[in-house]
């Protein structure tokens, strides 16, 4: 199992294996569902309260699916632990947290200052996302 | 025009750091090129056959004095001494060295531009009418829609890895421009029978391999809900656009595929969705946009008589000059297509001179257009005719516009590392064979694309022409009829391709068979569309003996 990286949350990571959406619907108690790029995050939107973890997969960090998906699951509540695994690289952890994944498995290790100087270099943002940022528009117009 | 505040300012220059700092991972090797290469085309870095290629994006096709300065001492400081104004109202460099792409755009970010999504699977950089601000017949100006839209799209956190690259167009007159219904999102500024303001919206155009019309999707979007609206059109494509094939994965193959109304069903289905969300941008936000785009400070007292006694000047008047919407001024358009010339090609010295003639003449503003050439917007009529003495004494004088020697072509493969066929060197050949005869002919668009990809828009040409490789050899086919704007239409192909000469004839033998068909004021374009191709086909294809 690859490594958690990054994680900006302060309850315990759950324990639980990530099961398939296929077979998620089948397993009344699973707590834990990976979601492949071709997935409908939709389809979980029932089971929202007994999740703890959604892990979205990226098997290229070009296809850019698994953003919408994480924005969907927040946009309607989900409030457990969102984590990018695969093909998860320095230059897309912002673009990522603003989409509300809040830990990153990236399938090789990244370099630690170079994710965290990427992450933190700009301080404002134009669009409101689920990230709780204020876009520049809030700012101008208070 | 509109002018950055410390939150735009501060969002560029952290993208030069960004950057900086790729290029630095890159460099040391903790990137690969694979890694690096979606990076380094959302800001506009391409590799060509023979180096980087960096396109600077031109928000709307608006720049300032000091922006167009900038643009020249770049091309002097940082490539060959020119720059070459795209399709898209851009501006890109040919000759650039990586190292040097971050200092480029740190003295870009001093003028208050930036390089950021001219490339890439992302929203790219939005395009206007040239004309916004100035024309006659706009509704409204629609360039600061545009400019909420830049905000909107620049770093959209969902939307930079897309299926494919995105384009979208803002016009707010009911001619067409831009060419909006050939981009991914066309959006049209009208005003409702209750005298209100809101967008149209087109989603679903394009050239490339497989050329659309955009179909209208919702007719009245009102203005507190575009950028809502827009979201909303790009989740659904984000979800469910195609990945399996990159030649299948424009916006344009969804709407297709899935039928306007199932595309349009989806859209207003996460529309109501996203309503819920409050993404969407206060009008205060689009007030403060919109004053900082008010008419500049016109004589009102500027007379409205012309000095046509110089037929050469009145020449370039008759062709190059649209009626304004103050009385006593024109918009000026210079042709960066003197004949036999590299279409859209200009000098360092050439661009830093229309940068001092904006600022004499133009309220310090420049536009460039969809067309490859550049406007002075505002140009009092009294001024007109020493404006057109010191362009033409620079080589910039040229009375062309939308004749068959304004050409629009692609780079080719003098260039670009896709093209199969060169486009600059058939452009310079029509140029020159057509010289004498441009104003016979009149109205008569031609584009040139070096491949199917099409940048050169030849879909859209009265004639186009699609070079394509034949076992190994530049091969140019034509094709009639195509046109952008209210009436947009796709050119159809005529038969079998030409070589660089022959292609050269064969638009001769069209244009002849229209100068002896023609009705009244008949463009190329009606002649044809009366006609059909059938007589032209004809006359391209008859054997020599028969026409002589």
């Amino acid at each position: 199992m690859v490594e958690t990286q990054f994680r900006y949350r302060a309850d315990e990571p759950a324990g639980d294996p990530a099961v398939t959406v296929d077979s998620f619907g089948d397993q009344t108690n699973a707590a834990a569902v990976r979601i492949e790029p071709g997935d409908d995050a939709r389809v979980l939107l029932p089971y929202l309260d007994r999740l703890k973890l959604v892990e979205v997969n990226f098997p290229a960090y070009t296809d850019g699916r698994g953003y919408s998906a994480a924005r969907i699951l927040r946009e309607a509540g989900y409030a457990g632990e969102l984590r990018a695994v695969g093909d998860v690289l320095v230059d897309q952890l912002a673009y990522m947290r603003r989409c509300g994944f809040d830990s990153f498995a990236p399938e090789h290790p990244l370099n630690t200052a170079d994710a965290e100087a990427a992450m933190a270099r700009y301080a404002d943002v134009y669009q409101p996302t689920v990230d709780g940022r204020a876009p520049v528009w809030a700012k101008r117009h208070g | 025009m509109y002018q950055y505040d410390k939150y735009d300012q501060a969002l560029v220059d952290a993208r030069v750091a960004d950057f900086r700092d790729q290029v630095r991972r890159r460099l040391d090797g903790s990137m690969s090129e694979e890694q690096f290469r979606p990076l380094r085309l959302m800001n506009g870095l391409y590799l060509q056959l023979h180096a980087y290629m960096l396109r600077v994006a031109v928000p709307y096709g608006t720049l300032s004095s000091a922006q167009m300065r900038m643009l020249g001492d770049i091309a002097d400081k940082y490539d060959r001494g020119y720059g070459h104004f795209t399709t898209r109202q851009n501006i890109q460099y040919n000759w650039i060295k990586l190292d040097d792409a971050p200092d480029i755009l740190a003295d870009l970010a001093k003028v208050e531009m930036h390089a950021i999504q001219t490339s890439g699977n992302c929203i790219r950089n939005t395009t206007s009418d040239q004309y916004a601000g100035a024309a006659a017949d706009e509704v409204v100006d629609p360039r600061p829609y545009a400019e909420l839209i830049r905000q909107w799209s620049t770093f959209h956190p969902e939307f930079s890895y897309l299926p494919r690259k995105f384009k979208m167009a803002v016009i707010a007159s009911n001619t067409d421009r831009a060419a909006m219904r050939l981009h991914d999102i066309g959006i049209q500024i009208v005003r409702n029978d209750a005298g209100e303001l809101g967008c149209a919206f087109y989603v679903g155009g394009g050239m490339g391999r497989t050329p659309m019309i955009a179909p209208l999707i919702r007719d009245f979007v009102s203005l507190d809900q575009m950028i809502t609206y827009s979201e909303a059109c790009l989740r659904v494509y984000n979800r469910h656009g195609r990945r399996d094939n990159k030649y299948k994965a424009r916006i344009k193959i969804l709407v297709h595929e899935l039928g306007k109304d199932e595309y349009t069903r989806q859209v207003e289905e996460e529309f109501a969705h996203l309503l819920t969300q409050n993404i969407e941008p206060p009008l205060a936000e689009l007030e403060r946009i919109k004053a900082q785009f008010t008419d500049p400070a016109y004589d009102l007292s500027a007379s409205d008589d012309l000095d046509r006694s110089d037929p050469d000047f009145a020449l370039w008047v008759d062709n190059n000059c649209l009626a304004h919407k103050q009385p006593g001024y024109l918009s000026a358009t210079i042709s960066l297509k003197p004949v036999g010339g590299i279409p859209g090609d200009a000098t360092s010295d050439q661009i830093r001179l229309m940068a001092d003639l904006a600022k004499e003449y133009s309220f310090d503003e420049l536009r460039v257009t969809h067309a490859q050439n550049i406007v002075l917007p505002h140009v009092r009529k009294a001024d007109l005719s020493t404006l057109w003495q010191k362009l033409d004494a620079a080589g910039l004088g040229t009375a062309n516009l939308d004749l068959v020697g304004d050409i629009i072509a692609c780079p080719g493969l003098d260039y670009c590392s896709l093209a199969n066929a060169r486009s600059i060197p058939v452009a310079q050949k029509i140029s020159e064979r057509f010289a004498g005869k441009q104003q016979e002919i009149g109205e008569l668009k031609l584009k040139i694309s070096g491949c199917i990809n099409a940048c050169g828009h030849h879909h859209a040409g009265h004639i186009g022409i699609l070079g394509v490789d034949r076992k190994g050899v530049e091969n140019y086919q034509l094709l009639l009829g195509g046109c952008e704007g209210a009436d947009t239409s796709l050119g159809q192909i005529t038969g079998p391709g030409f070589d660089e000469d022959g292609i050269v004839d064969a638009v001769e033998k069209a244009t002849n068979l229209y100068l002896a068909n023609k009705q009244g004021d008949e463009r190329f374009l009606d002649t044809y569309r009366r006609l059909g191709m059938a007589p032209f086909k004809e006359a391209i294809y008859a054997k020599e003996s028969v026409n002589g």
